[in-house]
């Protein structure tokens, strides 16, 4: 109890010293807001799985021993953008929170963006897929981190073009996501040469697909693009089994799929689904380590997606920043630009280096979902079938439209 | 046109799902008065026992039709008699408390569990596969869906509405004192109606389970479009809602193909317009 109390004098004083300007960057303070989906069709896939990576990267960080001091705090947004820009804003106002990760769902995403830009606070996210974070919504306290839509146009959808897959259809989700990967990947099909026959918007999170499928199949498409993520992805790739698309001839591209989603498909009607990540827990020694000991402490003990890899990769590497600079500023610009000036280089998605727009720049990975045969392992699902570097997955700089990179 | 006839078509299956769960729904509110938020709850109970039952015990789909239902309807008897039996009497809000309370805390514990992307069943090998009906291709086991929910819908109606035991019921709600007095035990009849609409859901959830993910939420999805159906049928009238159920699936079926960005949001749009022209829904008698 008397330390606690002396403890916490301490930290009174550390903090008021902070905020009167004088050693700044003595103060070793962090405040870490891990914003996801915790309950809805994104919670597998980020949720309490990116809150426990963060919690993971504060331990393997070693900044405790250096006299850090840094508290996590998670929120649920519920895929609501005006819940997620007030949780944002109670949390730079009140909690004094430094930093925001994960947020998966684009529209929050993008919401959430202008936020922590208006607080000055720092933005690493992971979740979302909308490549408009480091293009026309770029702000300087923001740094995507893991994929975005562009990288899924550019690789699988390129791919499948070439395979000769050249007319499309698409299955959208109705809101900035979907619209963002059908923008992205039309884009792609255009210029390899295909074209587009149709597509039908759908609501977020639709247990049915059938009306949809129905006319996918209607519009004898070479490939029917699936422009949306988590549970509308693994409905859609179920129903598709049942209403006999795939064997019709037609091919689906599931433009985003995650780790957990295959497990919800199962491994029966998945095989043989063509889709880029930036992270798979078997990739190499350093990721089966990382995802031994994540894995040992989710509930379910499912290994760690893409998005939750990217949130504890992410933060490592603020956390390198924040030890370079000796201290926390509590000035986001600062150690976003601090962050941009270090190469990236981490146990799970290797070398790579965050562009002047926010992009973070590292491989991409084209898989394939493995046969029930071939599968060995409760989680043992993905084929590596090539490797795309960073440069040519990812938005070359010539092409970005941040207005950042006009100055 | 042909895509007509496969939106209508489609329209029914949902609709098939609507009419199972706003059923249970109306045969609990017709006789216990009680409005029951946790029928999405139980929904998603049967598709998770009848996932137990294959990868646990190894007990397939057909097994599981006649299981599941009557394993989460004891269930329902059980929220029965220790809780829900204490509201009769009580104001509807003290009921919808509670069994919304319910079901959250039985989604939560699913969800903690079992995450939230849902677990993969696989449709049963006697329905696999499907049929070239010329304008659409019919998934065999949609098509079963589709006639089995009418049998299971008309087989209830005629229980209640034609049969002494459903005659007995009714006469229970409408005088419990009365009935008493012919020596017939009410509050177990009470309970036996609850597990029965729970069982309902329980089916829906069984017969949705390969069509769908086995979700702790794939209840809590639906439960608000199948209140609506209730409210445009009327509360309470079992034919009111099977025909309400069916054809709402229908209508939603054609927004999908006119306009999908609304096809969310068709039902409470109608269910608007008709609690604006007949506050007591469709068929529903006025109290």
């Amino acid at each position: 109890m008397k330390t606690s109390i002396v403890a916490s004098l301490l930290l009174g004083t550390a903090l008021s010293l902070g905020s009167a300007g004088f050693a700044a960057a003595q103060d070793k303070t962090v405040k870490i807001g891990a914003l996801s989906d915790q309950s809805g069709l994104y919670a597998d896939l980020g949720g309490p799985g990116s809150t426990l990576a963060a919690q993971m990267a504060v331990e393997d960080s070693g900044l405790a021993a250096k006299g850090w001091k840094i508290d996590i705090i998670s929120g649920d947004h519920q895929n609501k953008p005006d819940v997620g820009t007030a949780i944002a804003r109670q949390w730079f106002d009140v909690d004094k929170v430094d930093i925001i990760v994960d947020v998966p769902n684009s529209g929050v995403a993008l919401a959430v963006n202008n936020v922590v830009k208006e607080k000055n606070g720092v933005y690493i996210n992971s979740g979302a897929a909308t490549s408009d974070l480091t293009n026309a919504q770029c702000s300087p306290n923001t740094v995507h981190w893991t994929y975005d839509t562009y990288m899924l146009a550019h690789t699988t959808g390129q791919a499948l073009v070439k395979a000769g897959g050249d007319t499309w259809f698409f299955l959208t989700a109705d809101y900035a996501f979907g619209a963002a990967l059908e923008r992205d990947t039309t884009a792609v099909i255009l210029a390899n040469g295909g074209k587009v026959v149709g597509g039908v918007k759908h609501p977020l999170n639709t247990s049915d697909f059938s009306s949809f499928l129905l006319q996918a199949q209607s519009s004898k498409a070479k490939i029917i693009g699936l422009a949306n993520a988590g549970g509308d992805t693994t409905n859609a790739i179920k129903q598709a089994a049942e209403f006999g698309i795939v064997k019709g001839g037609q091919k689906l591209a599931a433009l985003l799929l995650f780790l957990t989603d295959v497990k919800a498909i199962g491994l029966e009607t998945a095989q043989g689904l063509n889709f880029t990540e930036t992270f798979y827990w078997d990739l190499n020694d350093q990721t089966r380590d990382f995802s031994k000991k994540f894995s040992a402490r989710m509930k379910n003990g499912a290994p760690p997606t893409m998005v939750q890899a990217g949130v504890y990769s992410g933060l490592t590497h603020y956390f390198k920043a924040l030890d370079a600079l000796g201290g926390n500023p509590h000035d986001g610009v600062k150690v976003v630009e601090k962050m941009k000036s270090m190469p990236t280089d981490d146990s799970l998605f290797g070398k790579g280096e965050i562009q002047p727009n926010g992009r973070t720049i590292h491989s991409a990975y084209l898989f394939e979902v493995k046969k029930p045969s071939e599968s060995k392992g409760p989680w043992d699902f993905y084929k590596l079938i090539g490797t795309v570097p960073g440069d040519q997955a990812f938005t070359p700089l010539a092409e970005s439209k941040c207005a950042m990179l006009k100055k | 046109m042909q895509a007509l006839y496969a939106q209508l078509l489609v329209g029914l299956i949902n609709g098939s799902f609507y009419a199972l769960l706003s059923l249970g729904l109306a045969v609990i509110f017709g006789m216990l008065n009680i409005i029951n938020f946790a029928h999405g709850a139980v929904y998603m109970m049967g598709a998770f026992v009848a996932y137990f039952l294959l990868n646990v015990a190894g007990i397939g789909y057909w097994p599981a039709l006649i299981i599941a239902p009557i394993v989460v309807g004891i269930f329902g008897m059980i929220l029965e008699r220790t809780m829900l039996q204490w509201l009769s009497g009580l104001d509807h809000l003290y009921g919808l408390l509670l069994t919304f309370g319910m079901a959250l805390i039985i989604q939560g514990v699913f969800q903690n569990y079992f995450g939230s992307s849902g677990l993969p069943y696989s449709i049963p090998d006697e329905l696999r596969g499907g049929m070239n009906l010329g304008f659409m291709f019919l998934p065999i086991y949609r098509g079963w869906v589709v006639v089995f929910s009418l049998i299971v819908c008309v087989a209830t109606w005629y229980l209640i509405e034609r049969t002494r035991l459903g005659a007995n019921l009714r006469a229970a709600t409408e005088n419990p004192t009365l009935v008493r007095a012919f020596g017939i035990n009410v509050p177990r009849m009470i309970t036996l109606t609850y597990g029965l609409g729970v069982g309902l859901a329980a089916l829906a959830g069984v017969l949705s389970a390969p069509i769908n993910q086995v979700r702790p939420l794939m209840g809590a999805d639906l439960i608000i479009v199948v209140f609506a159906v209730v409210v445009i049928g009327g509360m309470g009238s079992i034919m009111g809602s099977i025909i309400t159920g069916f054809s709402l699936g229908v209508i939603e079926g054609l927004t999908k193909y006119f306009y999908p960005e609304a096809s969310n949001t068709v039902v409470f749009v109608l269910m608007v317009l008709v609690l604006l022209v007949k506050p007591s829904g469709l068929t529903g008698r006025a109290s």
